[in-house]
C-alpha cells in the first residue's frame, strides 16, 4: 500500500530525511517513532505530497508522490501535528467544504457526513464553531476530516499530543476502531502508545530508519536477560543469599525497604531459564512472606536509547 | 476546474467574520462623501460636462479608496492560511495550486463587485434630477472593475509571501501606490525613461477610463498586470516544494 526508497529530503543545506525505505501492507497500523525533529513530518509531508522528496520515491495506494499528486491525495486522510482548522466555521459547514474539496459525490457525502460525526463523537457540537472547541474535540474534528473521503490511508501526525489522559484513550481507540481494512501511518514520540495502538513500529533518528519490527520483537531482541521484582517479608540478608542459589539466576540487586519488614529485590536471570517456581518454592520453604512479584520489561525508552546509541540493529 | 469549493469558502468567511462589511462600510462612508463633494464642486462649478467634472473627479476619488480598502480584503486571503497552518491541509486535499488562487481570487473580486455595485446608487439619485448618460459611466465602471482586480492580484501575491496580515496589507498598499505615481518625478528622469515608466503607470491607464474612454491599451495593461501577479503568486505557492517548512 505503502512503499518508500530511498527517500531523502533537504531543506536547503538541512537535512531533513535520508535514504529512508519501508513497504507498509494494505490494513496495517504502522508507528513512526523518534524524538523531535528526527525527521517523522517530512516522511508524512511527503507521503501526503505537501511537498516532494529531494530525490528517493515513495508510492502511496499505488500512486507516484511526485508524479501522480493529485491521485495520491484523493485516496488519503491527513491529520497534521497541530490539527489545524478554520476558527471561524462551524463543524458541519468544514466537513461539507472539505467533502467537496475531496470532490466527493454529493449523495454519498450526505450519507457518509453523519455517520463519521457519529463516529468521532462529534455530531452533537455540529453546529458550533470550531474554534469555540475544547482541544479533544478539535483532535475528533481533525480526525474526522481526515476520515470523510473514505481514504485506503490514513496518516496521523502525533493524533494525541496535547491531550488529557482520558482523551488520549479515546483517540487511541477511535484510530484502533476506525482503522478497519485502512493503512494507517502515525507518528509519536511517545513511546508506550505504539505499544498499544500499531503492529510494527518504524523508529527514525537524526533523518535515518534505525529499526523496523513489531514492538514485541523488538523488545525480546533487545532484552538478553528477564529481570524480576520480587517484595518479599522476611530477613533482608538471608533473602538475599538464598536468591543467588536458584538456577538460573546471574545476579540479585537489593533493593530498599519497601515498608517495614518487606524488602524488594531485582533478580535478574537468563532469557531461557524460568525461575518463578523456583522462587516460590524458596520463598514456601523459609516461611517468608511474598508480597509482591513482577516482571521488569524492558520500556520502549531503553529499547529507543540502545537502538540510537548503537546506530542501528 | 475544482475551484468552487474554495470560492464557496472564501466568500463565506468574508461575510461571517464581519471583514467584508466593515470594509464596505468605510468604503461606502468615504466614497459617499467623495460624492457629495465632488456634486457640490460641480454645482459650484457651474456643470460644464458631467463626465469630466464630475465622475472623473468621483472615480479619481474612488480610486485612492480602493487604495486603501482593497488590501484590507486581499490580506488574509494566504497569510491567514499560513498563520492558522490550514495551508498544510488546503494542499494535501486534491486541488491544483491554480484552482486554490483561482477560487481565492474570484471570492475577493466578488466582495469588490459588490463593493463597487453598490456606488451605482449615486449616478441613480443623480439621474432623479440631472441627465446621466449610460455610456461613459460604464466605462468608468469597466475601468473601475480592471482596476480592482490588478489591485488584488497583488494584494494576493504579497499575502502569498508573509504570515503576517498586517505586513501583506502595507506591503500591498506600498506596491500599489509605487505603480501610481512611478512617472510622477517627471524632472528626475531622463526623457526615455519617463515614456517607459509612464506606460507601466497605473493612474495613466486609469486616466482614459476615468473620462469615459475606453481604450484597448489600458484594457490589455491591466489585463497583463492581474496576470502577471496572479502568475508569481502560482510560483510563489510551488515555493514550498523547494523550500523549507512553509
Amino acid at each position: 500500500m505503502i512503499k518508500v526508497e530511498n527517500l531523502t529530503k533537504y531543506y536547503g543545506e538541512i537535512r531533513g530525511i535520508e535514504g529512508i525505505s519501508f513497504l507498509i501492507e494494505k490494513g496495517e497500523i504502522v508507528g513512526f517513532l523518534g524524538p523531535n525533529g528526527s525527521g517523522k513530518t517530512t516522511t508524512m509531508r511527503i507521503l501526503t505530497c505537501f511537498f516532494p522528496p529531494t530525490s528517493g520515491k515513495a508510492r502511496v495506494a499505488g500512486y507516484d508522490v511526485t508524479t501522480h499528486s493529485r491521485e495520491v491525495r484523493r485516496r488519503i486522510g491527513y491529520m497534521p501535528e497541530t490539527v489545524p482548522l478554520y476558527p471561524d466555521m462551524k463543524v458541519m459547514t468544514y466537513l461539507t467544504f472539505v467533502a467537496e474539496a475531496k470532490r466527493m459525490d454529493v449523495r454519498l457525502r450526505k450519507k457518509k457526513m453523519g455517520l463519521i460525526m457519529e463516529q468521532c463523537g462529534i455530531t452533537h457540537v455540529a453546529h458550533r464553531l470550531v474554534g469555540n472547541l475544547s482541544k479533544g474535540f478539535r483532535q475528533r474534528v481533525g480526525l474526522a476530516q481526515a476520515l470523510i473521503n473514505d481514504p485506503e490511508v490514513l496518516i496521523l501526525d502525533e493524533p494525541t499530543i496535547g491531550l488529557d489522559p482520558k482523551q488520549v484513550v479515546e483517540i487511541r481507540n477511535l484510530i484502533r476502531d476506525l482503522a478497519g481494512e485502512r493503512t494507517v501511518i502515525l507518528s509519536t514520540h511517545v513511546l508506550p502508545e505504539v505499544s498499544m495502538t500499531c503492529e510494527r513500529v518504524i523508529i527514525i533518528h537524526e533523518g535515518r530508519v534505525v529499526a523496523v519490527d513489531t514492538p514485541e520483537n523488538l523488545m525480546t531482541r533487545l532484552q538478553k536477560t528477564v529481570k524480576t521484582e520480587v517484595h518479599i517479608r522476611g530477613g533482608r540478608r538471608e533473602i538475599g543469599d538464598r536468591l543467588k542459589t536458584i538456577p538460573g539466576v546471574i545476579a540479585v540487586a537489593e533493593g530498599e525497604e519497601v515498608s517495614p519488614g518487606i524488602f524488594s529485590f531485582e533478580v535478574e536471570s537468563a532469557q531461557d531459564q524460568e525461575i518463578g517456581g523456583e522462587l516460590s518454592s524458596l520463598i514456601y520453604g523459609n516461611n517468608w512472606q511474598l508480597i509482591e512479584m513482577k516482571a521488569v520489561r524492558m520500556s520502549l525508552e531503553t529499547i529507543f536509547i540502545e537502538l540510537t546509541k548503537t546506530g542501528g540493529a | 476546474m475544482n475551484f468552487y469549493p474554495i470560492f464557496k469558502k472564501e466568500l463565506r468567511s468574508y461575510f461571517s467574520s464581519l471583514i467584508a462589511y466593515i470594509v464596505l462600510t468605510v468604503f461606502l462612508v468615504i466614497s459617499g462623501y467623495y460624492f457629495y463633494t465632488d456634486l457640490a464642486l460641480f454645482v459650484v462649478w457651474g456643470g460644464a460636462s458631467i463626465q469630466e467634472g464630475l465622475w472623473q473627479a468621483l472615480f479619481h476619488d474612488i480610486r485612492l479608496v480602493l487604495l486603501l480598502t482593497i488590501p484590507l480584503l486581499t490580506m488574509r486571503l494566504f497569510a491567514e492560511e499560513k498563520k492558522l497552518g490550514t495551508i498544510e491541509l488546503l494542499f494535501t486535499y486534491p486541488f491544483r495550486d491554480s484552482e486554490i488562487l483561482l477560487g481565492k481570487f474570484l471570492a475577493c473580486l466578488t466582495v469588490f463587485c459588490v463593493m463597487i455595485g453598490l456606488t451605482v446608487l449615486y449616478p441613480v439619485l443623480l439621474a432623479i434630477v440631472y441627465e446621466v448618460e449610460v455610456g461613459p459611466l460604464a466605462a468608468s465602471y469597466l475601468g473601475l472593475f480592471l482596476l480592482g482586480a490588478a489591485f488584488i492580484s497583488c494584494g494576493i501575491m504579497v499575502s502569498s509571501l508573509t504570515e503576517n496580515q498586517i505586513v501583506a496589507a502595507l506591503v500591498s498598499s506600498g506596491i500599489i501606490l509605487a505603480f501610481w505615481f512611478v512617472d510622477w518625478n517627471e524632472a528626475a528622469m531622463t526623457p526615455a525613461m519617463a515614456e517607459v515608466l509612464h506606460h507601466i503607470s497605473f493612474f495613466e491607464h486609469f486616466y482614459n477610463f476615468a473620462r469615459g474612454v475606453i481604450e484597448t491599451k489600458d484594457i490589455i495593461y491591466f489585463i497583463l498586470f492581474t496576470f502577471f501577479f496572479l502568475f508569481l503568486t502560482l510560483r510563489s505557492l510551488e515555493s514550498r516544494r523547494w523550500r523549507g517548512m512553509r
